[in-house]
């Protein structure tokens, strides 16, 4: 279910890392508890955040839910796909919904994320309590 | 009643097994949804949607009195009301504002049946027993029904077979008293989602019985159970009020658009000095239906803008799943209440333009 290669935050984002560069989205999970996903809210190329700092949000018919960058940096690409077809989210949100790709700046930050194993461990914790 | 205790209704465990997500709402344990609000939603718009709505409130008024208190007490007038016919009113303040808005429901030439906001259950109940006339019996009677709403093109289908009420027969906001599915019933052509509909109203031991019935009448015609999320956007797309967002003690009926409930020529009624009044200088606010014009949707109490100057708040806003839109209500200054007039909704700390459109946003076709 959860891609090995990524890791995970417990804000249910993935990243996927290649060098120095981070590509975000949210997991499988988050899109399923938030529903059919009529709306995402992407920043600019060029914008800067810090790691947990909220990049964007997206929207269900019912709810907003922010997304959070999991590390530190720039913006280098938006999946601006995701304004036009939203539910892509719903349907692919491990491939086609990536977010946003970012410079990383500090790699440190990678060591506190999850990885699918843990990630999934966490999920079950979570339903548990 | 202990008010600290979350409340279930009878069709708890129904909701459960169907997959609904329960959550707390007015202090009912409710679904919010099943197989989503988009679903439910276009479930409603082209084929049916059956809602739990055993939370909403019952207020019985009856004897010699009745008629004069309801008069009294809410501003539409009950005189234009024949027995068997149901109208949308609103109890008042002094100050021509909402207590609640209700539906009235004229069972006999001194009897009346309200159906009252589940929030607002027991402040209206004491309101109207304060306000009531000396010959007037007003009767609490929330405990006492079961109400089940099935809204859409196919209801009448799919109720028809199981009563031998005319139902075709009942106009739009009117009611009968029947046997459905062998239980008394009082049957209303009512609804909260713009599309016909009817809501059976049955006492609580027979509500899991009732539904079931109901749901195996639907299936086979695309019904599905609807949740409180649907509902709401459902009800927005029909520009219809939800009292504790759209109106409350703070909002005049007359700022609420809805002069068409105010018969202030009817004689002397709670609050009507003020509308009176109001109406003569005109409101300084009116409430309006707008889209968005650029990407983004407005939610329930994000703040307006005015050139750049805060003027209120969305009191509902919502994507529009049928529509395609991103749609809200507001108040908004008389002098730019205009069809056409360009607003801004901020919308995370960002002016996002909106535009006042004509209301309702949805209107179904008449057959």
């Amino acid at each position: 279910m959860y891609p090995e290669e990524n890791l995970y935050t417990k804000d249910h984002e993935w990243i996927h890392v290649e060098g120095d560069v981070g590509i975000v989205g949210i997991t499988d999970y988050a899109q399923h508890e938030l529903g059919d996903v009529v709306y995402v809210d992407l920043p600019e190329v060029g914008d800067t955040f810090e790691a947990s700092e909220p990049f964007g949000s997206v929207e269900s018919v019912k709810a907003v839910s922010e997304v959070f960058s999991p590390v530190s940096g720039e913006v280098l690409e938006v999946n601006t796909k995701l304004e036009e077809t939203p539910e892509l989210v719903n349907e692919s949100p491990h491939q086609k919904a990536w977010m946003i790709k970012i410079r990383i700046t500090n790699p440190d930050e990678l060591k506190e994320m999850l990885s699918a194993d843990e990630y999934e461990e966490y999920l079950q914790e979570q339903s548990g309590s | 009643m202990n008010s600290s205790e979350i409340r279930k209704t009878p069709l708890n465990a129904i909701h459960r097994e169907a997959g609904g997500r329960m959550v707390e709402f007015a202090g009912w344990d409710m679904p919010v949804q099943y197989a989503g609000p988009m679903q439910e939603h276009l479930a409603v718009r082209t084929r049916a949607g059956i809602f739990d709505v055993s939370h909403m409130g019952e207020v019985e008024i009856k004897g010699p009195g009745a008629e004069e208190t309801i008069q009294r007490v809410t501003c539409n007038d009950v005189r234009r009301l024949a027995v068997g016919q149901i109208h949308y009113s609103a109890l008042m303040t002094p100050e021509g504002t909402f207590v609640d808005d209700i539906l009235v429901h004229r069972m006999g030439e001194n009897h009346f049946f309200l159906c009252v906001n589940a929030s607002n259950q027991k402040k209206d109940y004491e309101w109207i027993r304060d306000h009531a006339g000396a010959n007037a019996e007003v009767i609490f009677r929330s405990n006492d029904f079961a109400q089940i709403a099935v809204q859409g093109p196919r209801a009448l289908e799919i109720l028809r077979p199981l009563t031998d009420s005319k139902l075709d027969a009942i106009g739009y906001y009117w009611f009968t008293r029947g046997k459905f599915a062998g239980f008394e019933a009082l049957i209303t052509r009512t609804g909260y989602t713009g599309e016909d509909g009817f809501e059976i109203y049955i006492h609580p031991d027979h509500a899991v019985e009732v539904w079931t019935r109901i749901m195996e009448s639907g299936k086979p015609l695309g019904l599905e159970p609807a949740g409180l999320a649907a509902r709401n956007t459902l009800r927005l797309e029909a520009k219809m009020a939800l009292y504790g967002n759209d109106i409350d003690a703070t909002t005049t009926v007359l700022e609420a658009d809805l002069g068409w409930i105010c018969k202030l020529d009817k004689g002397n009624f709670i609050g009507r000095d003020v509308l009176l009044r109001q109406r003569a200088e005109g409101v300084k606010r009116l409430l309006v239906g707008f889209e968005m014009v650029e990407r983004g949707i407005a939610r329930d109490h994000y703040p307006v803008e005015i050139d750049g100057r805060r003027c209120g708040v969305v009191t509902s806003g919502s994507p529009a799943p049928y529509l395609h839109k991103n749609i809200g209500l507001t108040y908004l200054p008389k002098e730019n209440c205009a069809v056409g007039t360009e607003f801004h909704v901020i919308i995370r700390e960002k002016p996002v333009k909106a535009r006042v459109v004509p209301t309702p946003f949805y209107k179904r076709a008449k057959k």
